[in-house]
């Protein structure tokens, strides 16, 4: 059963510069209870596209193509009707939680009003649930936690807090941007464990958008590779580090640091991220790519399935996968 | 925190006194006296009055004399100039006047600068930003010297609406366009400022959160973003309030009010030693009760913030 379906979404924002063009043509379904990784770069606008579908994006960008949630639009919907959508159904958790917690209100009333706006709870109520949600997520003495301020905890524990207040709706589908970037190593884990046991629980739908492949493998169905705001390939995630098709997936692949084998140096992707105001007629990570051929740089290649992967390269997979 | 404002209202006795001392070796330094006239006093006479006033001792022991009797009797000593008159009773009839007209343009210009500061925020690039942000950059360059005359020639000469001025205990109609006219820079500031902040706290993470959590817009502004849009703002208050309640020599003056900024000026044009000590030991121990009060706000405010 399709919960999302997002068909030829575009991202532009105007600005100074002329405009810029950060999602290009995605696409992509998932499914109830599903996890689905979003990986790229910084600037490959996989921020954007969450944003875009939680309609949270900045005043001077644009939202193009189509969003359905349960078969119905979603893009374009007034601001009255997205805050019935929002929490209630998509929920979303940010990359820095030093910042997304309001640091001037306690926990307990940044948890209560999400339960008394949408569930009509009384506080006591919000309260016994929010005690609930905190002890979900594995936070000691939830109780006495409400009563705290975000700066009395650590970085591990509020991204925690984090997920508990997207939780405390029961969503259907958690769209996790970065959750753990800026996190010390060690909570990463933990926090990526917890999300995995939190899916499974409450069944709920993941969206994980990060650039760090080591923490997809093992959190992830499947997963999609964006560069320059296009799909690159996407697929099942076992297949997809097995068998890469793409340069590009190649090339992120290959610079993750690997403790199996003697490396002496990281393998890395020549050259910069696409400027994305000027985005080259064609394949947008063609300047950087060891396979380009002629046409690479004028046409853009489709999205095309070939075996388990969807791809968008003009090179022969056998070519690549050599 | 009590021991906290306590041991804050501790540090300020040596402040003042510190005041005290700078503000009397100031006026010593100045060039002439409360009794230097076009014509020129006999010098008899002029030792008579010295004598009188105590200008004959030293200035050490002068200004001995003179903490003494304001910590012993809060006795702020005799007026130099207006004859049988005392500081304190100066104070006592002008200050009432400024804290009335300066409390009304406070709240004015808090309650409209703030809503035309936050307004222009969130219509951000709108028609309403650049309106806002207009009134305010007018409000600003229109000092109160070419505002009062303005509302005096609209609303008494060409309306008749208003009386030109006097005060008559603070009736409506006499406090009126003091208060405009007093409150129309501060307003701009904190328009000025509020929108400013309110940009700023708008582009925050956790307003992003807050909406991701489906809160409608009004909640969002006023429960997630107003207090730390403030922060900054209730610093400017604290002196500004002071400002305003110590009053204008401007306001005092075109409007006849009586209040103490006119005799402020006029005691330092007429070195009236105890009138010029008298009112700036009341500025200065306003000051540093309000900056106190603005350092408990911010505490209340911001968790963060523990004495």
């Amino acid at each position: 059963m399709t919960l999302l379906d997002i068909d030829n979404l575009g991202v532009t924002f105007d600005t100074a510069d002329g405009d810029v063009h950060a999602v290009n043509g995605l696409s992509l379904k998932i499914n109830e209870g599903e996890s689905l990784a979003i990986v790229g770069e910084s600037g490959s606008g996989k921020s954007q596209s969450a944003f875009a579908v939680m309609g949270l994006l900045a005043k001077n960008g644009r939202a193009t193509g189509s969003v359905k949630l349960d078969g119905s639009e979603t893009l374009g919907l007034p601001e009255r009707k997205l805050n019935r959508i929002r929490a209630e159904q998509i929920a979303m958790i940010f990359q820095d939680p030093m910042t997304s917690l309001n640091p001037y209100l306690k926990i307990g009333a940044q948890m209560r009003e999400v339960l008394t706006l949408h569930k009509g709870m009384s506080s006591k109520e919000a309260d016994a649930e929010s005690i609930q949600m905190l002890d979900a997520v594995r936070i000691p003495d939830a109780a006495g936690r409400l009563n705290m301020y975000p700066h009395e905890f650590s970085g591990g524990m509020r991204q925690r807090i984090m997920i508990a207040i997207s939780l405390l709706c029961r969503p259907r589908l958690l769209i996790a941007d970065e959750p753990t970037t800026a996190l010390d190593v060690t909570v990463q884990a933990q926090i990526m464990t917890l999300l995995g046991e939190i899916q499974k629980e409450f069944g709920t739908a993941l969206i994980l958008i990060t650039h760090d492949l080591g923490i997809v493998a093992d959190a992830c169905e499947r997963t999609i590779v964006l560069y320059g705001g296009r799909v690159m390939e996407q697929g099942p995630t076992d297949a997809l580090f097995a068998k890469p098709t793409h340069p590009y997936t190649l090339g992120l692949l290959k610079a993750v640091p690997r403790l199996d084998i003697d490396q002496d140096e990281l393998e890395t992707i020549p050259g910069e991220p696409p400027d994305m105001s000027r985005l080259p007629a064609g394949c947008p990570f063609c300047p950087r790519c060891g396979f380009s051929k002629p046409r690479c740089s004028t046409t853009q290649p489709e999205l095309r399935l070939e075996g388990q992967l969807r791809r968008a390269c003009h090179a022969d997979v056998a070519e690549v996968a050599a | 925190m009590l021991t906290y404002i306590l041991r804050r209202l501790a540090v300020a006795i040596p402040t003042l006194l510190l005041l005290i001392i700078f503000s009397f070796i100031l006026m010593e330094a100045a060039p002439g006296s409360p009794f230097d006239t076009e014509r020129g006093v006999p010098p008899a006479v002029l030792a008579n009055l010295e004598a009188k006033y105590g200008l004959d001792r030293p200035m050490i022991e002068r200004m001995g004399i003179y903490i003494w009797n304001v910590v012993t009797q809060f006795d702020f000593g005799p007026s130099f100039t207006y004859t049988n008159r005392s500081v304190n009773d100066i104070i006592a009839q002008g200050f009432p006047v400024t804290l009335t007209y300066g409390t009304y343009a406070f709240i004015v210009a808090v309650l409209v600068g703030g809503a035309l500061g936050i307004a222009a925020a969130i219509y951000h690039n709108s028609w309403l930003d650049y309106l806002a942000v207009g009134i305010s950059i007018g409000a600003q360059v229109l000092p109160n010297f070419v505002m009062a005359p303005i509302l005096v020639l609209i609303f008494t000469l060409w309306l008749d609406w208003l009386p030109g001025g006097g005060w008559r205990g603070g009736q409506a109609q006499y406090v009126i366009m003091p208060v405009i006219a007093l409150s129309t820079s501060y307003m701009a500031s904190i328009a000025r400022l509020t929108r400013s902040s309110m940009l700023e706290v708008l582009n925050a993470g956790f307003i992003r959160t807050a909406r991701a959590k489906g809160l409608p817009m009004r909640r969002v502004i006023f429960r997630h973003a107003l207090k730390p849009a403030l922060l900054p703002v209730i610093s400017y208050l604290g002196p500004a309030f002071v400002g305003m309640i110590t009053g204008s020599v401007v306001i005092d003056v075109i409007f006849s009010t009586g209040g103490i900024g006119q005799f402020f000026v006029n005691s330092a044009l007429a070195r009236d030693y105890s009138v010029i000590m008298g009112i700036t030991i009341l500025v200065g121990a306003l000051t540093i009760f309000f900056n106190l009060v603005v350092d408990v706000l911010y505490a209340w405010i911001d968790p963060k913030i523990r004495y």
